[in-house]
């Protein structure tokens, strides 16, 4: 029994649950005709935002194409000698891609919605970035930095040791 | 002052741009005696003469066994002017002329030049030829500097000075202005044999005494105005002579003959030879063996040496003997000196534990003495060997003498009025050997008094330097800076620095003693005569050797240096070792073996204390392994089977391989000496071969890589071996001097030969070549430098040599995974796959020495050094040395940095590591690595003395020394107040912001 219970707030936001309205609408305002109004007009708004919010995602997963034609004209500029300028863009052929795939949730992030079929875009900006790095890796490849030949592996190797030792010369 | 950065990639940027700015490895004017230091010497003195006028500067003038003729300064000892004969002119005798020319004799007595006295020029040279049939022949070269001699005449004729010079058997007289041969006279008699010429004072006779057939004295009486033949005379004494004279007065000389027990007062008076003998036991008293004459010029006394004991007998009228001391220690005598019209000294040079006792007499008073001087004398200087006098007037007019010393260590002192005015180190004109050592490590806690002196300079220092930064020093003030660098401090500390450039190089002289030099600034940190012990009364020196060079565990040790000597001159004399401490200088321990040392093997192992194991082979082909502990044994016993070692014997064109067998088989059980068996030789055709260089890389050289890698990315794996002996061989008809045959009858070949198993790797003829050959071996390489007749031109060729049984090694996921056997040790006795590649250029030097630098890790590109016969030292790129280089390379090579082939050799005058300096009489180059890979230390030594450092491909793990610190400080201040600044003003903007 609720014998000692004196007073008591309740927290909980009732308002959107009829059934236990105590208390009246306010003059003016009739509650039937906005959830009338939600069935019909913003259905219409809520399709046109997420078609909008698809294109969007879209738009965002080609991003990286453009990045791409602008990345290998740079490399092409840059040529296959290892100075700081090739240096630098291959690296930052390989550090965008990498950085962007490490934030694809992120990118999609404004445009998650229920309704709109992200993956898609995903994996379409998945792909472009990976030719992006394929692009910077084939950069680095061409300019020599890729551990792909047998010297690499051996230039540092130090020479082998002999198992016999001699030694001597003319008579002191 | 150098700091490391391997770790601010933005300053090696800047360094990168630095260095792919400056094309040239060079010095700048202001960076000499930066890092570089040189010293000149002169030698052991052989002769010296004073010119003491009362104009003009005072000097001696000395001829040395270095051959040098020098005028030194009578005051400090520095050097006015310097000439060094070549090897072939060896010096004679030297005189001064009119008081202002120095005479030379040299060459055996055909060469006489005359020398202007205050700048040294020359200023008349003439050739004195003798009878092709000459006896001077037969002379021998012991005996050569008794039979000729330069005796000065004040004689005139017509005005003129004459020089009167006894030379291949043909007596000449020389004018002293022009050089022009007044007159010559030639002796008939069969096998004479010149001893003295004498001219007495104020007479125009010149007598010339000498032996015939052993038995037989000559004397020849000369008219000195023409040199008309006044009278001969002989006479025969039957028990014979020993040849040498001492000269008593002008018409007496005393012999010995040639038992040694007699002596012979032979006087000439008038032309009538008589002989008077007597017996040394008669005048000395427990005279026991031979007597040796010491040779002198003091009238009326004459010194022999009986055991070690030296006694001066005088000549009391005819023929009567009479002796006046007999001294036990060392002693030399002097010149005679005349200091009046009828009166000579001499002075008496004794040595006596720490102190040497002077004594200057006049030569007819025995028992007054004119000086008599105690000096404290360094013990590692030794015996005094020499002793020059010159008199000088004091102010009261009594006689000052000055006594200039030759000690046992080669060093040259003046001393004068009781005390040592200046003494030279000429010993270091003879390094034989040199090897490195470190300097101690640093010791916490350094004096407050010495911080409080250096703050005050520290602090004027950088005042000076911000001076010069800034533009504003006055040019006393930049030769102050000048002098600040080249004094620091900081460069001859004595403690190990962080970059490996302060070292000790030990150096051992041709006398015996051991010398460490700073590397900083050259000075001498301590030097050590070997000892003279019971068992060995003269040991040579021979060689040096690391035996300890603690790093690891047993870092508390000093590291100390093995000396090598030898007991007496013969090769199969009984060898010394001596262990030097090199932190002090102090023998830790001497042997006195009791078997000869032809070989020296140091090994490559240590013992627990970081004693090198080092293997002597003595003359009858057994092996002793030192130390001689049980662990150094177990050491050797592991791996017996596997040390081998090898013997050339160039006169008759061999070389042998040999192996270790069993423990020796002698008398004596001795477990440290083993027998050896032959294993293989290799023998040249006597008739077509004779070896004249061998060359092996150097034991402590380090190889960063095995594998070559090329523009194409291929690999080519060096061939690297401890084992590999470069040999050349001429032509025995062309192994004298060049032009001496024709092109035809010259060939020059080449060999590489394995010297555990005796395999030829490699074997290549040049036809019309001719030596000498100079070579040097590094790495895979060996770079060779000898004459081509045809060219008439030098020419150095390089042989690379490359494993190609490696070559297959090229599958990379293997490589990756590490599933390959490039590392594992191999076998000698496997059978190697090489090839090689050759390539051979002109180049314009005749060469004295070569060299290569090495680095601390190998990885740092190699430069050749090369002596040239201008006594420079020049660095050349081993990349001019590449048999890959061809006249076209393709852009991939020139990548790589192939330079394209030329047919000669570029010498560029910005890379001569000597700059405007010349290392005299150079004989050897030695490379010590640095502890900063970039740099290694070069030191060239022969009469004089250089050291540099030297980066080969400059210093990239450094900073060079004329980096700007302050700019960079300058920088980083202003970016820190830059960002103080602006943070503090969008602070404020932002505030606003706000309140709006």
């Amino acid at each position: 029994m609720g014998s000692g219970r004196r007073w008591a707030v309740s927290f909980s936001d009732n308002s959107t649950s009829p059934s236990c309205r105590d208390i009246r609408d306010p003059p003016g305002f009739t509650r039937a005709s906005v959830d009338q109004d939600d069935s019909t007009a913003s259905r219409q708004k809520k399709d046109a935002e997420s078609n909008w919010k698809a294109q969007k995602a879209w738009e965002v997963a080609q991003a990286p194409f453009k990045n791409l034609l602008m990345m290998g004209f740079m490399m092409w500029m840059a040529g296959n000698t290892v100075h700081l300028f090739s240096i630098g863009i291959t690296f930052s052929a390989l550090w965008q891609p990498v950085s962007a795939l490490q934030g694809v949730g992120k990118v999609f992030e404004p445009y998650k919605d229920s309704k709109v079929e992200l993956l898609g875009p995903k994996l379409l900006f998945i792909a472009l970035n990976l030719g992006g790095l394929a692009l910077g890796v084939w950069k680095l490849n061409t300019l020599g930095l890729l551990p792909t030949h047998a010297s690499d592996w051996v230039s540092s190797l130090p020479p082998a040791q002999e198992v016999e030792y001699s030694g001597g010369g003319i008579p002191l | 002052m150098a700091i490391r950065s391997f770790f601010v990639p933005f300053l090696l940027l800047v360094l990168w741009f630095y260095s792919s700015l400056s094309p040239v490895l060079s010095l700048y004017e202001d960076q000499v005696g930066l890092m570089d230091w040189h010293q000149q010497y002169i030698g052991k003195v052989k002769q010296a003469v004073f010119s003491t006028q009362k104009t003009g500067r005072r000097r001696v003038i000395v001829s040395t066994e270095e051959n040098v003729i020098a005028s030194l300064d009578l005051r400090h000892g520095e050097i006015f002017w310097r000439h060094l004969l070549g090897s072939n002119d060896v010096i004679d005798g030297i005189d001064i002329g009119l008081g202002k020319y120095v005479i030379t004799l040299s060459s055996g007595g055909s060469i006489l030049r005359s020398w202007n006295l205050p700048d040294g020029q020359m200023v008349w040279e003439s050739f004195l030829q003798g009878p092709k049939h000459s006896k001077s022949l037969l002379l021998l070269p012991k005996h050569e500097i008794d039979c000729i001699n330069v005796v000065q005449t004040n004689l005139k004729i017509e005005k003129d000075n004459v020089i009167v010079v006894f030379s291949n058997d043909r007596l000449h007289a020389v004018s002293c202005i022009d050089g022009e041969v007044l007159w010559k006279k030639d002796f008939e008699t069969e096998s004479f044999e010149t001893q003295q010429v004498i001219q007495p004072p104020g007479s125009d006779l010149i007598y010339v005494v000498g032996f015939a057939a052993s038995s037989q004295f000559e004397m020849y009486q000369i008219n000195a105005r023409n040199g008309e033949l006044l009278k001969h005379e002989s006479a025969i004494f039957s028990s014979g002579f020993l040849r040498e004279l001492s000269l008593v007065s002008s018409e007496t000389v005393v012999a010995l003959d040639s038992t040694g027990s007699i002596l012979l007062t032979i006087s000439f008076q008038n032309g009538e030879i008589s002989f008077q003998q007597t017996p040394i036991s008669n005048i000395v008293e427990d005279s026991s063996g031979p007597a040796v004459i010491i040779p002198s010029s003091v009238p009326g006394i004459f010194a022999i040496k009986i055991n070690s004991v030296t006694i001066f007998i005088r000549v009391i009228g005819k023929g009567k003997l009479e002796v006046v001391e007999k001294l036990n220690q060392e002693t030399a005598v002097s010149n005679a000196l005349p200091i009046s019209e009828s009166q000579q000294a001499f002075a008496l040079v004794q040595h006596a534990g720490s102190e040497i006792h002077l004594v200057a007499k006049l030569a007819h008073d025995w028992d007054a003495n004119l000086l008599k001087e105690s000096i404290k004398m360094d013990q590692q200087r030794g015996i005094p060997h020499k002793v020059f006098i010159n008199n000088y007037i004091r102010t009261d007019r009594s006689h000052g003498f000055r006594l200039l010393i030759v000690m046992e260590d080669h060093s040259l002192l003046l001393l004068q009025q009781g005390a040592i005015v200046w003494s030279r180190e000429d010993g270091l004109a003879s390094i034989i050997d040199v090897t490195a050592s470190e300097l101690p490590v640093e010791r916490d806690g350094v004096s407050v008094a010495k911080v409080e002196h250096n703050l005050f300079e520290w602090l004027k220092g950088h005042m000076l330097k911000l001076k010069g930064t800034l533009m504003l020093a006055s040019p006393e003030d930049v030769a102050a800076i000048q002098s600040m660098r080249l004094k620091s401090s900081e460069k001859s500390k004595m403690a190990r620095d962080h970059n490996g450039f302060r070292k000790l190089l030990i150096v051992l002289t041709r006398a015996g003693k051991l010398f460490a030099l700073h590397t900083g600034d050259g000075h001498i940190v301590w030097s050590h005569l070997l000892h003279k012990s019971e068992a060995c009364q003269s040991p040579v020196g021979l060689n040096l050797y690391q035996w300890q060079v603690p790093h690891h565990h047993a870092l508390d040790e000093n590291p100390s240096v093995l000396v090598i000597s030898r007991c007496g001159p013969s090769s199969d004399a009984p060898g010394v070792l001596s262990f030097v401490d090199t932190y002090t200088g102090k023998e830790l321990n001497s042997l006195s073996l009791d078997h000869a040392v032809v070989q020296v093997i140091p090994l490559p192992h240590t013992d627990s204390t970081e004693q090198r194991l080092h293997l002597l082979i003595d003359s009858d082909k057994h092996a002793h392994l030192y130390p001689k502990t049980s662990e150094a044994l177990g050491i050797f016993k592991r791996e017996f089977s596997n040390i081998y070692w090898y013997s050339v014997e160039d006169h008759n064109s061999i070389i042998k391989g040999h192996a270790l067998k069993c423990k020796c088989t002698g008398e004596v059980a001795d477990e440290f000496c083993f027998d050896a068996r032959d294993l293989w030789s290799v023998v040249f055709p006597s008739e077509s071969e004779k070896i004249t260089a061998t060359v092996t890389r150097k034991l402590n050289e380090m190889v960063h890589t095995q594998a070559k890698v090329m523009a194409d990315q291929d690999v080519m794996y060096k061939y690297i071996s401890r084992n590999l002996l470069f040999v050349a061989t001429v032509a025995p008809k062309g192994s004298g001097e060049i032009g001496s045959v024709t092109p035809e009858e010259s060939w020059l070949v080449a060999y590489l030969i394995d010297i555990v198993t005796g395999r030829i790797l490699y074997r290549v003829t040049h036809h019309g070549a001719q030596g000498p050959v100079h070579a040097v071996f590094s790495e895979n390489w060996v770079v060779y430098h000898f004459f081509n007749l045809r060219a008439h031109r030098y020419e150095m060729s390089v042989i690379e040599i490359y494993d190609q049984s490696r070559a297959d090694n090229k599958d990379v996921w293997k490589l990756v995974l590490g599933k390959h056997n490039l590392t594992s040790r191999i076998s000698l006795f496997s059978r190697p796959e090489v090839i090689t590649k050759s390539q051979s250029y002109f180049f314009t030097h005749s060469v004295k020495a070569i060299a290569v630098t090495s680095t601390a890790k190998g990885i740092t590109s190699k430069q050749l050094l090369i002596g040239t016969i201008g006594d420079q030292v020049l660095a050349l790129d081993k990349r001019f040395l590449d048999p890959r280089r061809s006249v076209n390379p393709t852009q991939a090579e020139k990548e790589e940095g192939i330079i394209p082939l030329t047919d000669s050799l570029p010498i560029i005058p910005q890379s001569y590591v000597t700059h405007a300096l010349r290392v005299e009489g150079l004989r050897g180059i030695i490379t010590v690595p640095a502890k900063l890979e970039s740099t290694t230390l070069v030191f060239a030594h022969g009469v004089d003395l250089f050291f540099t450092q030297l980066a080969p491909s400059r210093t990239y793990d450094s900073l060079t020394e004329d980096f700007s610190y302050a700019l960079l400080l300058i920088t980083i201040v202003a970016l820190v107040a830059a960002i103080f600044v602006t943070w503090r003003l969008s602070e404020r903007k932002e505030l606003q912001d706000k309140w709006r």
